[in-house]
């Protein structure tokens, strides 16, 4: 008699099962009844960075640059007004009783019945507005409005970095798979090198030199990322190389660069797509910490690092500026990773090693 | 041998683009010399500094002075360069020190944990803790800290370097943003393989179990992975330190840079940039020695 066996794997708890719903998306996945989940959040993220990014210029409810100083540091709609109570004293100001004091004259002015003993509320920073869905910032700048141009600033400097540094990188990882050798030495050993230096510093060499501009940046950020490019091109190469349809390519007389480009590089797109992805990630934290250090695009270019750097010093004042500034540059790198981390997955599960 | 010829070509790649950049920058007498210098005073000066040689024996010229230490004189601060680094050295040293140590600390034995005990509580908060890690930028998570447990709760001091707590918040948020994601996750999954390789099942038919098994026998293996990146994300943490050390205002070498950047101290740059090259490349040889340490099978020659 064979006795049962139970064959159920045990029970996640539920919050692990809520939170895995909500990040892997397996409520899409009731939804919509695909085989792989699909990322809800991240999804969402990325798709609303890329909306903004290109539409900024008409869903912003405000210009980016210009502010309405009147309105400086307005905290975010569900911020409240802060007040400071007052004690309302007759005559001249005692000044050894420090600031909780007011004048009586002063307070008619807010109040007109006060009498001398009142306590009066007066507001010292006003509250949140609808006019200013998340505030503003110290030159009265609305803060949604130089996020979405933000992501709009992100988005260009992303696309450019991967098309100029993606394609030197691929290039010189195919041509160091390829022929192998002496070039495939030289090449490998210049990534080496080019990842071992010190890249924020010589930004910050190339920003004094030659002075902040957008085409350095793309520049720099560039040198930063087509190594990792190269690398990556070049292990798939060395893989899909000695496979039988290159050989049988080779035999029916195709040229190598057809060979490289027509029957090579296809075969190592799915990984090179993985890891653009993860880079845009890489792209977008190294451009943030340029700006935040003011080595980025200059000044008053709403670029998502130099807001954070902005709100650094009114922190204590206006917490707004920073922390959301600083949220979208997470949610958005958290969201690129988890993206593509699925993609790998999705891909091609035997990618898992370019992790 | 190789590592170090790496060691050195790594340096005078830095050290090239640095005296590119300085020819680009302009001629160094328009900083030295007065507007209503002579002719002759300018030429003169051109031949001490060795202007009117051709471009190669500028450079081996320049060298020179670097290999001797000399980085010639801070604009902004009227003194050397080197004295004015040499005071930021070891603010610098304490804080990505502590920073490395806290990272291999709790990101070793969690990543240890987390697949030993997979798919546990404590895996579920080291994935969460290795995500965030990589994706928020060091420089925000500093600046929430410093909100939170500085302004907010006044545990710590905002910024500076007075006090034994005023390092924990820059380590803790270098740590978190530099290194403790990488050796977490590749710990972890370096921990899995070798768990799963034939000389642990071996050792567990023999008898060996628990502790011993995974801190004796699959610990020193699976420690190889993280330790290599431990050298490759050196850039990283030297990196943060510059982000960190200006949201602290902690006076290291980082926060000389950035006072470099806005006064366009071109010397002070480019001696703080040799510097932290060298830095680098004296961890990653020290991790190299250490690897070879762990791992008996790998030699250098």
């Amino acid at each position: 008699m064979a006795e049962s066996i139970d064959l159920t794997l045990p029970r996640r708890p539920w919050w692990e099962r809520i939170f895995r719903a909500i990040v892997y998306g397996r409520l899409a996945k009731a939804i919509l009844g695909r085989r792989r989940p699909v990322l809800i959040i991240p999804v969402i993220v990325l798709t609303s960075v890329v909306v903004a990014g290109i539409a900024a210029p008409w869903i912003a409810p405000h210009h980016p640059t210009r502010g309405d100083l009147r309105d400086r540091l307005l905290p975010p709609v569900w911020g409240g007004e802060q007040t400071s109570l007052k004690v309302v004293v007759e005559g001249q100001l005692d000044i050894g009783a420090g600031h909780r004091q007011i004048t009586l004259d002063d307070a008619r002015k807010i109040q007109e019945d006060a009498v001398a003993g009142d306590e009066l509320g007066i507001v010292t920073r006003a509250g949140g507005s609808t006019k200013y869905l998340l505030g503003t910032d110290h030159l009265g700048r609305d803060i949604l409005t130089r996020i979405i141009y933000g992501a709009r600033i992100s988005l260009i400097m992303a696309v450019l970095t991967l098309m100029v540094g993606g394609s030197i990188g691929i290039t010189a990882g195919l041509v160091a798979g390829w022929y192998g050798g002496w070039i495939d030495e030289l090449i490998m050993r210049t990534v080496d090198i080019i990842l071992a230096l010190p890249i924020i510093l010589i930004a910050l060499v190339l920003v004094v030199s030659l002075g902040s501009s957008f085409q350095l940046i793309i520049v720099i950020l560039a040198i930063a990322i087509w190594p990792l490019f190269s690398r990556v091109t070049r292990g798939e190469v060395l893989r899909v190389k000695d496979m039988d349809y290159v050989a049988l390519a080779r035999v029916s007389g195709a040229s190598t660069l057809r060979i490289m480009f027509v029957h090579i590089l296809p075969g190592v797109t799915n990984s090179v797509i993985v890891v653009a992805t993860l880079l845009v990630g890489v792209i977008i934290l190294l451009e943030a910490a340029l700006s935040f250090l003011g080595a980025g695009v200059p000044p008053p270019t709403p670029a998502w690092g130099s807001m954070l750097a902005e709100g650094r010093d009114r922190i204590a004042v206006a917490w707004w500026i920073s922390t959301l500034s600083g949220i979208a540059i997470f949610l958005t790198v958290l969201s690129l990773n988890l993206f593509g981390d699925w993609l790998r997955d999705a891909l091609d599960p035997k990618l898992r090693h370019l992790e | 041998m190789r590592r170090f010829l790496m060691i050195i070509v790594t340096l005078i790649a830095v050290s090239m683009i640095i005296f590119i950049m300085a020819r680009v920058t302009g001629d160094p007498r328009v900083l030295l010399l007065d507007e209503n210098a002579s002719q002759a005073q300018w030429d003169r000066m051109g031949e001490e500094l060795g202007l009117d040689k051709p471009y190669y024996h500028q450079y081996l010229f320049f060298m020179k002075d670097v290999l001797r230490g000399d980085f010639g004189e801070s604009i902004k601060l009227q003194e050397p360069v080197m004295t004015a680094i040499g005071g930021r050295i070891w603010p610098t040293v304490q804080l990505g020190g502590g920073a490395f140590l806290l990272a291999l600390l709790v990101g070793i034995p969690l990543g240890v944990l987390s697949a030993v005990k997979r798919g546990s509580a404590l895996d579920q908060l080291g994935r969460v803790i290795a995500m965030v890690g990589q994706a928020a930028p060091s420089f925000w998570l500093g600046i929430m800290f410093m909100f939170f447990f500085a302004v907010k709760l006044g545990w710590v001091p905002p910024s500076g370097s007075d006090g034994w707590n005023a390092i924990i918040l820059p380590m803790v948020t270098l740590a978190w943003g530099g290194f403790l994601a990488g050796s977490l996750r590749l710990m972890r999954s370096a921990m899995l393989d070798v768990l799963d390789s034939e000389y642990i099942k071996l050792a567990k038919a023999k008898g060996v179990s628990g502790r011993s098994l995974i801190w004796k026998h699959a610990f020193r293996n699976g420690l190889i992975p993280p330790l290599t990146l431990a050298g490759v994300s050196m850039p990283a943490i030297l990196t943060g330190s510059i982000t960190t050390e200006l949201v602290f205002a902690w006076p290291g070498m980082g926060q000389l840079a950035i006072q470099a950047l806005y006064t366009s101290d071109y010397p002070l740059l480019q001696g703080l940039t040799i510097m932290f090259t060298l830095g680098y490349c004296g961890i990653a040889l020290l991790v190299d020695v250490l690897y070879a340490y762990i791992d008996p099978r790998i030699r250098y020659t």
